[in-house]
């Protein structure tokens, strides 16, 4: 009896040593999880002064870290801090911009005054660069002082410069050639040589003469190129003992039509029937004032319709309203998108740039003859740099020339 | 769950919905109802025009730098301003018979640093951004299919063609004759093209106007039943 009590309970220990021992088995080992490591920080921080700028932006490159891409390759991101002091504590160390991992630069800029991370010019800024991993940042990477300083030359606009310089030299050039009374020869544009006919038309007719400007600024190139061609309509219409009116979208712009109808009626020897209300301003906002020149086409049934300048939506809804007025069209700008609706509803449109050859052709003065002749003479240029260009391109078969396009330019 | 429109809700958008209607009268010719809506619109736009302009120009851009914000008291430290405030006075001087003359020097002004801003825009938008567009930005990829599954390299060469005639037919000083005028003629189909498929994109543009209001005259008919 004492012998089975031993035998079982040497069985019972060993199954319960067993059951242990399997259990032990399944349970997963008591993890130790190792702490996670920052990311090494960035080296080599170098601060330098943002060229060709108003003097509020810092240029900011670092090497990267060695844990991005490589290592432990635990970087997300890069921090970029500025503050006014290497000794600034944390809370002045302001985060001006954040890069994705394997980026080695940043521009900080900021020009407005009144923003939070405002950059002020010739003041002694500090930078750091920290590296970001999840939930992690290393220790951050320190460089300055530098100071941001504005610039007087823009090296990006080099070509602009280039460009600019020769087309002031062909147009001296030119204008000296017709000031000394060497013809210039200029091709026929049928849109210019409808406006006398026109002009005509409405005196015949004994109706006025619709000019809008447009509604662009003084400062745009078609109002500009309009401008030389409201001076010569309007000594034509003083000749003719005719009316006109021109309704105006831009205060500037009615002031600079008054100065320029009023010398017009002056050099035809009448500035005594210069009305300056035929020159008057409407308002400042589109469609208001496309309502009002319509119903003034509508009500004054002008002989001619002149429209030239700068045009948007508008362009559709008031050649329209002329042709059913009855009116004959004469249009030009140089906004592509507007073209269309004036070749449909106008019987002369002056295409772009035949919008600037027109002042030249119509007056034949040596100033706008010789800019014009100047203009030629550029897109010639352009012409046969475009061919070489793409000869090039194509004899080479490599794309040799879009370096200079895209490389800064110093 | 319905939501009811206020009474104020239904009453300017009754005006707004009145006031397209006025303007549509147009299409079947002038009468008193668009002469109202016209005079309306300018008359609103002008007063609009000039509270915006004395808020984000005048105030802004001049008195906030001669004076202390929000009061008459002088500021010291940007007295250049004044250099601009004198020339819009000069403006004025335009309803003096006399000393209107003086109202031509900031007119001129103006116009010179706008002609002097607009030069170089104008070179580079429209010289050297074209230039850099043809000869770079084309690939002139033979292997590619492109449009019409014609490769691409073909349309890039059509877009060359195109530009090129285009620059032609703007050359002024030489007749359109011979292979010049042919050239030229080329360059007026290629314009007359592309006009073509603005003139479709825009009026589509437009349609989508329309049925914006009519979309707004339908919810008005709601609101009212």
């Amino acid at each position: 009896m004492k012998h089975i009590k031993l035998i079982l309970f040497i069985c019972l220990s060993l199954c319960l040593t067993q059951a242990i021992v399997a259990q032990t088995a399944t349970d997963p080992p008591a993890e130790t999880a190792p702490a996670v490591q920052p990311p090494a920080p960035p080296g080599n921080v170098i601060l330098k002064d943002l060229p060709n700028d108003e003097g509020h932006g810092i240029l900011v490159r670092w090497d990267l870290s060695p844990d991005d891409g490589a290592g432990r390759n635990t970087v997300i991101s890069y921090d970029i801090y500025r503050a006014l002091s290497p000794s600034a504590p944390d809370s002045l160390w302001m985060n001006v911009g954040t890069v994705v991992l394997g980026t080695k630069r940043y521009s900080d800029k900021s020009v407005e005054k009144d923003a939070p991370d405002f950059l002020p010019k010739k003041t002694d800024l500090y930078y750091r660069v920290v590296a970001v991993g999840a939930g992690v940042r290393s220790t951050p990477a320190s460089a300055g002082p530098v100071q941001a300083y504005d610039n007087w030359f823009n090296s990006m606009k080099m070509p602009e410069l280039i460009f600019c310089i020769v087309f002031l030299i062909l147009t001296v050039r030119f204008i000296n050639m017709a000031k000394r009374g060497i013809d210039l020869y200029v091709r026929p544009l049928a849109g210019i040589e409808a406006i006398d006919e026109a002009i005509g038309r409405a005196t015949e007719m004994g109706k006025p003469i619709l000019y809008v400007l447009g509604i662009g600024t003084a400062g745009d190139i078609a109002t500009i190129a309009s401008f030389t061609v409201l001076g010569r309509v309007a000594r034509k219409v003083a000749e003719y003992q005719t009316s006109m009116i021109v309704p105006c979208c831009d205060p500037v712009v009615m002031t600079i039509a008054q100065e320029i109808v009023k010398t017009g009626y002056a050099d035809a020897g009448r500035p005594d029937t210069f009305k300056e209300d035929s020159v008057y301003y409407v308002t400042s906002q589109q469609f208001p004032y496309v309502a009002a020149v319509n119903g003034t086409i509508l009500r004054e049934k002008p002989a001619t319709n002149i429209y030239l300048g700068y045009f948007a939506a508008e362009s559709l809804l008031l050649a329209e309203t002329g042709v059913l007025a009855g009116s004959i069209q004469i249009a030009g700008t140089d906004q592509v998108s507007q073209l269309p609706f004036f070749v449909v509803a106008c019987d002369y449109t002056l295409l772009g740039e035949e919008l600037y050859a027109a002042s030249a052709y119509l007056g034949r003065e040596p100033l706008l003859l010789g800019t014009l002749k100047a203009q030629d003479y550029l897109k010639a240029i352009v012409l046969v740099l475009m061919v070489a260009l793409l000869a090039l391109r194509v004899i080479t078969g490599a794309d040799v020339i879009s370096k200079p396009f895209d490389a800064p330019w110093w | 769950m319905e939501q009811t429109a206020s009474m104020s809700t239904q009453i300017w958008t009754t005006v707004g919905i009145f006031l397209t209607f006025c303007l549509f009268s147009f299409l079947y010719k002038d009468n008193p109802f668009y002469k109202f809506a016209e005079h309306l619109v300018v008359g609103v736009s002008v007063g609009y025009w000039a509270i915006l302009l004395y808020y984000t120009n005048l105030r802004q851009n001049l008195l906030d730098h001669l004076f202390q914000p929000g009061t008459w008291t002088p500021k010291f430290d940007e007295l250049y301003y004044i250099i601009p405030a004198l020339l819009g006075i000069a403006m004025w001087t335009r309803f003096s018979k006399k000393y209107s003359w003086i109202s031509r020097y900031p007119l001129a002004l103006f116009l010179g640093i706008s002609s002097g801003i607009a030069i170089p825009v104008t070179m580079k938008n429209n010289v050297l951004s074209q230039l850099r567009g043809t000869v770079v930005g084309l690939g002139f990829d033979w292997s590619t299919s492109g449009f019409l599954g014609v490769p691409q390299g073909f349309w890039d060469v059509v877009v060359v063609v195109g530009t090129i005639s285009s620059l032609i037919y703007f050359f002024f000083s030489k007749e359109h004759k011979g292979a010049w005028g042919g050239a030229a003629k080329l360059g007026i189909y290629t314009l007359m093209i592309g006009f073509g498929a603005t003139f479709g994109y825009t009026v589509m543009a437009r349609i989508s106007l329309l049925i914006g209001r009519i979309q707004a005259i339908q919810d008005w008919w709601k609101l009212l039943g």
